[in-house]
């Protein structure tokens, strides 16, 4: 079953025409990689699948994206709507600072209007719990959510963007700030999240696309290169720039 | 002399010199402070804040009208300005990346140069012309004026050092821009823009200018924000050009008072501003 499938994109940056024309088809609950040197609009791809793409001024989108069928990008659509439903991660640990830890997980529901107390402590600890992060916060839920340390605070964004219930998870290379044990952690956690949610995930480390993902897509320059199952893509890539690229030619 | 022997020589000169001026722009505030406290500080005791003025030759009396009316200009002021200041430095902050806002940034920046005896002559024909009345009321509008460019370009610095990764990370959770806003980057920056509501706070509680033609001054204790209402600048202006001993050292305790008043809104303001750090990082 494909969930989000991607026809025609092109995103530009003012003149810059970052995404050229990308087709690509994610599949439900499996999780896809998304590997490239830095540049070549990873980040701008999956920044483009939950509409976070044209908040940046001057930022623009062409092409479709069907979730579930339906273009994200016609008129008809909320882009609040799509942001909740498909949840994004980001690169660098962003609880909000003034937030407690609690407040941070509850934020997406509170301040959509969800007020019932014993709602959201139920979703604050199941979350929580799902982001293995239950057992090491539990007794300062009230503290400050940039107390916690950069692997933590990580989680504590995983577990934020469960709390809204989305359908996609889009990771934004979430371990490049981590140390070795924070991003076992988290691969653990996306491998077990795959059961229930549609994942994708930018990386700059190879070895994490080949551990985490069962489709991989290869960015150069704006361009899809390939896509495929990783285990093809890792070790019979059909295009010489994926080969060069695995095999560390390049990038 | 070789060249660095020189050098040093130069270098140990110059550093002297940026801190002989910088003690310099310290030597003011001390001395008039000191200056104040000596001259003023003699003449307070309790009536000073609870009694009206006595007439000329009456010993005694005191300027409790004035401080209550002071007071009731800055609460009447904030009542319009924090509202309208913080608004548009968040228009500015978060739509004003346009003409318009250009246009809105430039005005506040003229407006805060504005003499602010123009404004008080501005509030004058606008409200106390067409009212036939002097009043509190057209005394907070121009001392408004004055307090909006302010607070409104605080608020919009403060904003913008919110982190665009903590917007984002609203966003993507499905936030509208409008409740983002509010409970995320305005929450964020909140301390950041109590300091520049305090320190204009601070500036109008001592502008007389704009109150000369506004609020006037009155002798007795204030009867609505439709009548003139006495004020302590308005109140220091009129003891201190006066010939009375006696008004003189009512006018340098009132003085004592109202900067005390001054320092004591830049002090909490910097309280505000450390214990939301300390708290922060204690947690």
């Amino acid at each position: 079953m494909e969930k989000v499938k991607v026809e025609g994109l092109n995103a530009y940056f003012s003149n810059i025409h970052a995404l050229k024309g990308i087709n690509i088809s994610i599949k439900e609950k499996k999780v896809t990689a998304i590997i490239g040197p830095s540049g070549c609009g990873k980040s701008t791809f999956i920044r483009c699948i939950n509409r976070l793409h044209e908040v940046v001024p001057h930022a623009k989108v062409s092409g479709r994206i069907l979730f579930d069928g339906k273009d994200i990008y016609s008129s008809a659509i909320d882009p609040i709507e799509i942001r909740r439903r498909i949840g994004m991660v980001f690169q660098r640990p962003n609880p909000f600072p003034v937030l407690s830890i609690y407040d941070n997980v509850a934020a997406g529901l509170k301040l959509n209007g969800m007020k019932r107390k014993d709602d959201l402590d139920e979703i604050v600890e199941k979350t929580l719990k799902m982001a293995a992060l239950w057992d090491e916060v539990k007794n300062k839920l009230n503290a400050s959510g940039v107390s916690l340390s950069g692997g933590q605070q990580q989680r504590l964004c995983i577990a934020r963007t469960l709390a809204v219930k989305p359908e996609v998870i889009l990771f934004d290379e979430p371990c490049s700030a981590l140390d070795p044990i924070s991003t076992a952690k988290i691969e653990e956690l996306i491998f077990q999240l795959k059961e229930n949610y549609t994942i994708i995930i930018v990386t700059h480390n190879m070895q994490q696309a080949a551990r985490v993902s069962d489709y991989t897509s290869f960015f150069l320059l704006g361009e899809l290169v390939e896509f495929g199952k990783t285990q093809d893509i890792f070790t019979a890539p059909k295009d010489k720039r994926t080969e060069a690229y695995i095999t560390g030619r390049f990038g | 002399m070789n060249i660095y022997k020189r050098r040093k020589i130069i270098n140990a000169f110059m550093c002297s010199a940026t801190f002989i001026c910088a003690t310099i722009t310290l030597l003011p505030l001390i001395s008039i402070f000191i200056y104040v406290l000596s001259k003023g500080a003699s003449s307070l005791n309790i009536s000073f804040f609870t009694h009206l003025p006595r007439p000329v030759g009456e010993p005694g009396g005191g300027m409790g009208n004035a401080i209550l009316g002071t007071l009731t200009l800055i609460g009447l002021t904030c009542l319009w300005a924090i509202p309208v200041g913080v608004l548009s430095g968040v228009y500015l902050a978060e739509f004003g990346n346009n003409k318009f806002g250009a246009v809105v940034r430039f005005s506040a920046d003229l407006l805060n140069g504005v003499p602010s005896i123009v404004i008080g002559i501005f509030a004058y024909i606008l409200f106390v012309v067409p009212m036939k009345t002097f009043s509190a009321l057209s005394g907070a509008f121009a001392l408004g004026l004055i307090m909006i460019p302010t607070v409104m370009r605080t608020t919009e610095e403060i904003l913008l050092l919110v982190p665009r990764t903590i917007r984002e990370a609203a966003l993507a959770l499905g936030i509208s821009q409008f409740r983002m806003t509010i409970s995320i980057v305005l929450k964020t920056a909140l301390p950041g823009i109590v300091t520049g509501i305090l320190l204009a706070i601070a500036r109008i509680a001592g502008e007389t200018a704009p109150l000369l033609f506004t609020a006037l001054g009155n002798e007795f204790w204030q009867r609505g924000i439709m009548q003139p209402i006495a004020a302590m600048p308005l109140q220091i202006f009129a003891y201190a050009i006066s010939p009375f001993d006696d008004w003189h050292r009512q006018a340098w305790a009132a003085s004592f008072v109202l900067i005390t008043i001054i320092f004591l809104m830049n002090f909490i303001s910097r309280l505000v501003i450390y214990l939301q750090r300390k708290s922060l990082k204690a947690k």
